[in-house]
């Protein structure tokens, strides 16, 4: 045990002497954090607008300046030319177009009913979805007041509304930072301890040092974990790190208990550390290190729910997802985070990344041979 | 000119020989359009919502069966009390609630309306939003057709999805797949390729050698300027053929802004590799630096028009995004030169800033 | 008198690289206390073979003893008792003097106080006690190598094994560095050393020489000497090289 204590020992002065490497394994996560959170939002705030007016009635003015009064929507170009607009959405200079036909408001009057136009850029489908329940929910609305105005009373008893209430629990606020920034420390923290770990190995055999140290008495077991432990501890650190930040600067909550999260980290470090360990046992050079490790990675990322939703794969990709280690850990920290969950909420991913961890560091330490 | 071409052979050879780097050179994007084809995507089908329904009459049978036909939604469990909406939530599996409240008939009837209380969970608070607005319109076109003819005042949105009339995912990711994966080979690769000569020793063998450093620059890059332009036509192909994205604009255009790209990516790489001589610092700051913007920042994923301004700025500096906007026009909106020429210009703009710092940089290690 | 044990023993150790045979039915025993030399051209397989006898790599077939241990079942037991110092010499880099000597001394089970004590008098005897907590990138190669040797043996086992320990420095280094090797072997240490020079030949007890992956030859350097009637081990190298490429013709 005591070998291990100065393998160790080697490993972080080699780490915090790298000069160059401290500030990419601790700074650059960090604001790329900072950075990041505030880009990845889905909200719409600004939806641009291009008006096609052909009616210029009371009644259309009317539409239009309820769109001008949302906050969501912004009139971007005003046109009599279906053409035109259609133009600068080309151009991108517009999301949608709004085109209220000639002889809307007699419609209206004559024969009660009258048609809007929406034409939505369809490019991103998520955003247009919403973009036209937006849309519609505002011309509803502008539907009822105009009835509000110009039924009678008994007119108006024969229709029936429902008023749905929204209430949106754990994010009130629909705060997308708060959903991102677990995601994201998940991310970071991956990256430093996948590539790092992997990368370090693979080094020393480039370099020969590795030689020096086959020959020793050193156990594989040793070895490895003398690999292993040090970037543990720094991952582990770079999460604390992440959190205090995000609780400093983003004020996102931390509902859940702090040694939920660490124990989590923990376990899901062990595997992380040893997908990388894996990776060196089978590459030569750090360039392919790193570009099998990088493969992995995307793949990992992609699928596990950090950008897009775990739910809408179909189920022969959930099934893959089982062995992604990022899905686990990125579904754990948001339960903990954001809804408190316990233990027990946790318990079938957390034991699902426990064998995970078992069974592939037990993996690489049997690839990881000192004799060749 | 034979010496360079020699050099040229031999980086292609390393190259080739090195079976596990090609594989994934290759098999990556083919595996990430896959990915990204069939298995990713933002839209929302078959989320598990939970009803309480304390009326339980004809009209929220109604209701709830309308909301559950509609592919959106999949009725995971009916709750029975109000204390278990937050364990259902907890459990992780329950994405929205819907409750109505009791004598829902009744009071619609009597009182000409009822409330409906949509609860999202907003731990994921896109989905819960979208979710939310969907469950509500649904509520109230069902509402409209359940009442079919008694409004007496109907204004009717009629709405035309452009470019992508299916809503199909693939569509936003694909130009957003060739930014990164062009970044990846061309930049990534190159700086890694350059720094290991340097760590090896090698480069001062080559600069010692009648070849002038712009030719061993040249000649290290080029087999990647191959092997990307292959990469970015494989995926386009599979793009087009497996998934159907439309190529509605020039095809030549598309090609040439794509080699143009990749040589702005390939110059970012010998940037990189100027300012460091050890492969790992070469491969954590592309990266960190590269990698990762690239996919948050560049509207890949999430569109720039909705970050805070200061973001927006950051991402002018991002030249994936000038590329996304180019290969979406092109590829999306049959655009041409005439609505893009601008982003070119910016791209063209890059890749000299990028070579110039990069030779300012080489003459000052060689001083 | 007491013979003096054979510490190494191989018999008919044969190394395969798939068609390639790199050593070749070898056999030989080396004599406790003795500074063995293991010559041989560049490619002969010389490092093949002491990777072997360091627990590196398998040998195809073969018997061979280390220190009393047999290689197949005893390896890590070997490794307890012998040192290494290969040609890339392996002190890393990044870390000073006294940081790979104590990384070195730890692993292979010295306590703390025996670290201690052995470090100085390591830096003392090797005049490195300004150079403590320098890196290793930042001293000469000379230094270098005669640090290497020390840590190689600083758990005081019994046999040091040098992959061509002096390669790439001048003559007055190099034979600073044997003054080392002669007290290592003064002091008990069994010392096997691989070289391409063949001057450093006449320093060794004994000494092989390996050619195409066979011993060619097997005896003290003086025997050999007048073995093949000539002046230097430079020439009874050439002997045995030219000797390989008539027998081919």
């Amino acid at each position: 045990m005591k070998t291990l204590r100065y393998i160790i020992q080697k490993e972080f002065i080699q780490v915090f002497r790298n000069k160059r490497m401290l500030p990419i394994i601790f700074v650059l996560p960090l604001v790329q954090l900072l950075i990041l959170v505030n880009a990845a939002t889905f909200d719409m705030k600004n939806i641009r607008m291009a008006v096609v007016d052909l009616d210029m009635s009371g009644s259309s003015r009317g539409i239009i300046s309820k769109y001008e009064g949302s906050p969501f929507y912004k009139i971007v170009y005003t046109t009599y030319s279906v053409k035109e607009a259609q133009e600068q959405m080309q151009r991108g200079n517009t999301d949608m177009i709004m085109v209220i036909p000639a002889d809307f408001e007699k419609d209206l009057v004559t024969r009660n009913r009258a048609g809007v136009q929406f034409i939505i850029n369809a490019i991103n489908g998520a955003s247009a979805g919403l973009m036209n329940a937006y849309s519609t929910q505002i011309l509803m609305s502008y539907n009822r007041s105009v009835m509000a105005e110009w039924l009678t009373p008994s007119q108006l008893a024969g229709i029936q509304v429902i008023q749905s209430e929204n209430s949106f629990w754990y994010n009130p606020k629909l705060n997308y930072k708060t959903y991102m920034v677990p995601g994201i420390l998940v991310l970071l923290v991956t990256i430093v301890g996948f590539l790092l770990s992997g990368m370090n190995i693979v080094r020393e055999k480039e370099i020969g040092t590795i030689e020096q140290i086959n020959v020793t008495p050193i156990r594989k077991s040793q070895f490895i974990a003398g690999k292993l432990i040090p970037f543990w501890i720094i991952a582990l650190f770079e999460l604390a790190f992440g959190l205090t930040l995000g609780k400093l600067i983003f004020d996102i909550p931390i509902v859940g208990s702090l040694w939920l999260i660490f124990l989590s980290g923990g376990i899901y470090l062990f595997v992380i550390l040893g997908f990388g360990l894996l990776v060196s046992t089978m590459t030569n050079t750090q360039q392919q290190a790193m570009l099998v490790s990088f493969f992995f990675m995307v793949v990992f990322i992609l699928m596990s729910g950090l950008f897009t939703s775990v739910e809408s794969m179909p189920v022969w990709a959930q099934e893959v997802n089982r062995i992604n280690p990022l899905a686990y850990f990125i579904r754990i920290m948001r339960m903990v985070m954001l809804k408190g969950s316990t233990l027990h909420d946790i318990s079938s991913p957390l034991i699902a990344l426990g064998i995970y961890a078992v069974v592939i560091i037990s993996l690489a330490v049997r690839r990881y041979r000192k004799v060749a | 000119m034979k010496r360079f071409w020699g050099f040229v052979v031999k980086e292609f050879f390393h190259i080739f020989r090195d079976y596990r780097t090609l594989l994934i050179l290759f098999g990556m994007p083919a595996v990430q359009l896959m990915l990204f084809g069939f298995v990713l995507t933002n839209e929302i089908k078959d989320a598990r919502i939970a009803v309480l329904d304390l009326s339980k009459d004809e009209t929220t049978r109604k209701l709830t069966e309308k909301i559950t036909s509609s592919g959106y939604f999949l009725l995971d469990r009916n709750l029975s009390s109000f204390n278990q909406i937050e364990p259902a939530f907890r459990e992780g599996n329950i994405k929205m609630v819907i409750v109505f409240g009791k004598d829902f008939e009744k009071k619609l009837k009597k009182e000409n309306a009822a409330k409906v209380q949509l609860i999202g969970d907003a731990s994921d608070p896109n989905t819960a939003n979208i979710l939310v607005n969907y469950a509500s319109g649904i509520l109230n076109s069902s509402l409209l057709t359940m009442n079919a003819g008694q409004i007496p005042l109907q204004i009717l949105p009629e709405t035309r999805m452009l470019y992508n009339p299916e809503l199909k995912g693939v569509y936003m990711f694909v130009p957003g797949l060739m930014a990164m994966l062009m970044i990846l080979i061309s930049a990534l690769m190159t700086s890694i390729s350059i720094t290991k000569e340097k760590e090896t020793g090698t480069m001062e063998l080559l600069l010692a050698s009648p070849l002038r450093p712009a030719q061993i620059i040249i000649g290290k890059v080029f087999p990647y300027v191959f092997l990307a332009f292959i990469d970015a036509c494989v995926i386009l192909l599979l793009a087009n053929l497996v998934f159907g994205v439309p190529l509605a604009g020039s095809v030549f255009l598309l090609l040439l802004e794509t080699l143009l790209y990749i040589i702005m990516a390939l110059s970012l790489g010998i940037l990189v590799s100027t300012v460091t001589n050890s492969q790992q610092i070469a491969m954590m700051v592309s990266l960190m630096a590269l990698m990762l913007p690239t996919i948050l920042l560049s509207g890949f994923i999430f569109p720039i028009a909705n970050m805070p301004q200061i973001m927006q700025w950051l991402c002018a500096v991002m030249p994936p995004k000038y590329y996304i906007i180019i290969i979406k026009g092109i590829m999306l909106q049959g655009n041409g030169l005439a609505f893009l020429w601008r982003e070119t210009l910016v791209l063209v703009g890059f890749t000299t800033i990028f070579i110039l710092l990069s030779i300012k940089n080489f003459k000052t290690r060689l001083a | 008198m007491t013979m003096p044990e054979n510490i190494i023993i191989v018999k008919d150790l044969v190394k395969k690289f798939g068609d390639f045979t790199a050593n070749d039915h070898l056999t030989f025993e080396v004599k406790k206390g003795e500074i063995f030399g293991f010559l041989g051209a560049n490619g002969a397989g010389k490092t093949t073979a002491i990777r072997i006898l360091c627990g590196l790599s398998y040998p195809t077939s073969g018997i061979l003893t280390v220190a009393g241990y047999d290689i197949y079942s005893q390896r890590e037991l070997i490794k307890k008792n012998i040192g290494y110092m290969s040609q890339k010499f392996s002190l890393y880099e990044d870390l000073t003097v006294f940081e790979n000597i104590r990384f070195y001394a730890g692993i292979y089970g010295l306590s703390k106080k025996e670290i201690e004590e052995r470090s100085e008098r390591l830096l003392e005897r090797l005049d490195l006690q300004t150079a403590r907590n320098k890196l290793i990138a930042d001293i000469p190669l000379g230094w270098k190598q005669k640090l290497a040797l020390s840590v190689a043996i600083i758990h005081d086992p019994k046999i040091v094994f040098l992959d061509e320990p002096t390669g790439g420095v001048d003559p007055i280094t190099r034979r600073q560095f044997w003054d080392m090797i002669f007290e290592t072997a003064r002091n008990g240490i069994t010392v096997f050393v691989t070289t391409h020079y063949m001057d450093e030949a006449e320093y060794c007890d004994r000494v092989s020489i390996m050619v195409d992956g066979r011993i060619a030859a097997l005896d003290t350097p003086a025997n050999l000497k007048e073995q093949f009637h000539v002046a230097s081990m430079n020439d009874v190298f050439l002997r045995l090289a030219r000797s390989k490429v008539t027998t081919e013709e």
